[in-house]
């Protein structure tokens, strides 16, 4: 007699109702009792139809049941085997969608945690081979690097980054005069963003970030005994005090995007609701997102397990007042936890755990592209240079030994969809191995998702028109 | 379906994507939509006289197909060459099924 049992999957319960979530599909469906009640025995030991009838007895709903589950793959033959996961290396060349342009990699602050400047860093900012400040030239050889990698894309996204991106304003303001006029002669639309500490904000720049409709991310830690803990000076002195005033001036002037604040969390004390609060009411951020430091586990900033386990909590406050606020029908800025919602809509399952090397790569001062941005001007994972293009060799043998297929510790994992595997660099930083698993923050982020989850089932069922605005143009397509 | 419902997009494409699956060639009346047969009912396991969703619709195959699904995955014995020991590149012309069958040559004992 042939025997069922439960796939892949990971149920969890929204508004009173239960929920399942498939791997590797990332589809989620809604279950009824019958199909709830098959499921949960499947999940234990594997039955056949008989021994669920002995329990179940409405055997029409039972069959039902059955093949509307076996038919989503939430269920199986026991006997039969589960398919590997597929390996399937993008097609190159794969079309550039970002290009994060290291305009400089020096900074004025000396935040003491600092992947770039700190102890775990891996570029020698100082006595390495890279100019300190990109030059107008390389700028241009960029711009013309991205348009050509672009492919068939209409628009082209580049993000200028660092050091302080700032300290190097004279060019990236010539560069974005450049990329929108070497655009325009190609047919594109080219978007630009930038992220930066904001000590260096003053009227004549935030008036060219305004106009140029310039996305800016801030980073900021929070309330002035937040910040001040690690965003200081060389001196030591805190940062607080001097860009609070000017944060507030681009806020006021700054209206063509929205713009986020980005706080790196560290270990001590965690305060994620009242740093939340304080950027938005106090400061007037329209999105805040965080993110736990990256760094060796020995010191003392990094995050130990107790810490991820109360940043846990701690988001999830903040993902259910994410929620009440979102039915009422109001805006709440959390964007981690918007960001997870709009890919457990889509129903992402990702092969890499994100676009680095693929349609995003970062590009070091001298015009080296690198994987990412956190890789600039560093020799490992080099892709090439912007005047040679890409080293699609190098691209394509990086794709190969990074696909979540790979990673044997996934492969029983629940949230690899969403997580592959997690940050190269994180990864790079922990076990000096960018192919490595985060193995230290498996739990935060299966803690997590289940959090989204719920949050995405309750959102279902409370207010649905909220993740429509997530169906993108080819799903409207599909659906209609 | 009633038993589930999709919430995600994904959720929704499965449904879409696997509703009509099965369609009994025999039958008449309804849209014949695209049916892709499955091929060899491993997952089913109960060997040629059924396909994957229990019905027989999926059973004729196109003859590479049929060669390939039984020579890679399946225990069912078929008329193909010892890969292993005897033929070891007996498709090493054949990068794609669909487009290199006609390249797989018989093998003589």
């Amino acid at each position: 007699m042939t025997a069922w049992v439960a796939r892949e999957h990971h149920r969890f319960e929204a508004a009173g109702k239960p929920f399942v979530y498939l791997v590797p599909s990332a589809a989620i469906f809604a279950l009824d009792d019958a199909a709830d009640s098959v499921l949960r025995m499947l999940s234990t030991k594997p039955r056949t139809r008989e021994e669920l009838a002995d329990v179940m007895t409405d055997h029409a709903a039972l069959d039902a049941a059955i093949a509307e589950l076996s038919r989503v793959q939430a269920i199986g033959i026991a006997a039969a085997p589960i398919p590997p996961t597929p390996k399937v290396i993008p097609l190159a060349p794969f079309p550039l969608t970002t290009m994060v342009l290291n305009v400089t990699n020096q900074c004025n602050l000396s935040c003491t945690y600092c992947y770039e400047y700190g102890e775990d860093k891996i570029v020698d900012t100082e006595n390495g081979k890279q100019p300190k400040f990109m030059s107008e030239e390389t700028a241009r050889e960029s711009v013309e690097f991205m348009l050509k990698e672009s492919g068939a894309n209409k628009v082209a996204h580049i993000t200028f980054f660092g050091g302080e991106t700032l300290l190097n304003f004279p060019v990236l303001r010539k560069t974005i005069t450049y990329a929108r006029q070497r655009a325009a002669e190609v047919g594109k639309d080219v978007d630009f963003s930038l992220t930066t500490n904001a000590t260096l904000l003053k009227p004549e720049i935030i008036e060219f970030l305004a106009e140029e409709r310039v996305g800016v991310t801030i980073s900021i830690d929070g309330p002035k005994e937040v910040q001040d803990k690690f965003r200081v000076f060389q001196n030591g002195t805190g940062s607080y005090d001097l860009v609070a005033p000017k944060i507030k001036e681009l806020l006021k002037r700054h209206r063509s995007r929205p713009i986020g604040a980005r706080v790196t969390l560290t270990s001590g004390k965690m305060d994620v609701k009242r740093i939340y609060q304080h950027l938005t009411d106090e400061i007037g951020f329209w999105e805040v997102g965080f993110a736990p430091v990256t760094t060796s586990p020995n010191r003392a900033h990094a995050i130990s397990d107790g810490g991820y386990d109360e940043m846990l909590g701690q988001f999830r406050d903040l993902a259910f007042e994410f929620l009440e606020t979102t039915v009422a029908g109001r805006h709440h800025g959390f964007s981690n936890v918007k960001e997870t919602l709009e890919e457990l809509h889509k129903g992402v399952s990702k092969a890499f755990p994100c676009g680095a090397g693929l349609g995003l790569l970062g590009v070091a001062t001298d015009g080296d592209v690198a994987l990412c941005h956190r890789f600039a001007g560093s020799d490992s994972h080099k892709f090439g240079t912007v005047r040679d293009g890409v080293d699609r060799g190098a691209q394509q043998a990086f794709l190969e030994q990074h696909h979540i297929a790979n990673k044997t510790d996934c492969s029983v994992c629940w949230a690899r969809p969403l997580c592959s595997g997690g940050c190269y660099h994180e990864a790079h930083t922990r076990y000096g191995d960018t192919t490595h698993a985060n193995l230290h923050y498996c739990n935060w982020i299966r803690g997590w998702t289940e959090v989204c989850l719920q949050v995405y089932g309750e959102l279902s069922e409370r207010n649905p028109a909220f993740l429509a605005q997530f169906d993108d143009e080819e799903m409207k397509e599909l659906v209609s | 379906m009633n038993h589930l419902k999709p919430i995600n997009k994904k959720a929704a494409r499965i449904e879409r994507a696997t509703e009509n699956d099965v369609v009994a060639l025999q039958r008449t009346g309804l849209p014949q939509l695209p049916h892709f047969p499955v091929g060899c009912s491993l997952v089913f396991s109960p060997g040629w006289e059924a396909d994957r969703t229990g019905g027989t619709a999926g059973l004729c195959q196109p003859v590479e197909r049929d060669l390939f699904d039984c020579h890679i995955g399946c225990y069912w014995p078929a008329q193909v060459p010892d890969q292993l020991n005897h033929a070891p590149d007996w498709t090493a012309k054949c990068a794609a099924a669909q487009k290199d069958w006609r390249k797989i040559d018989l093998i003589f004992p």
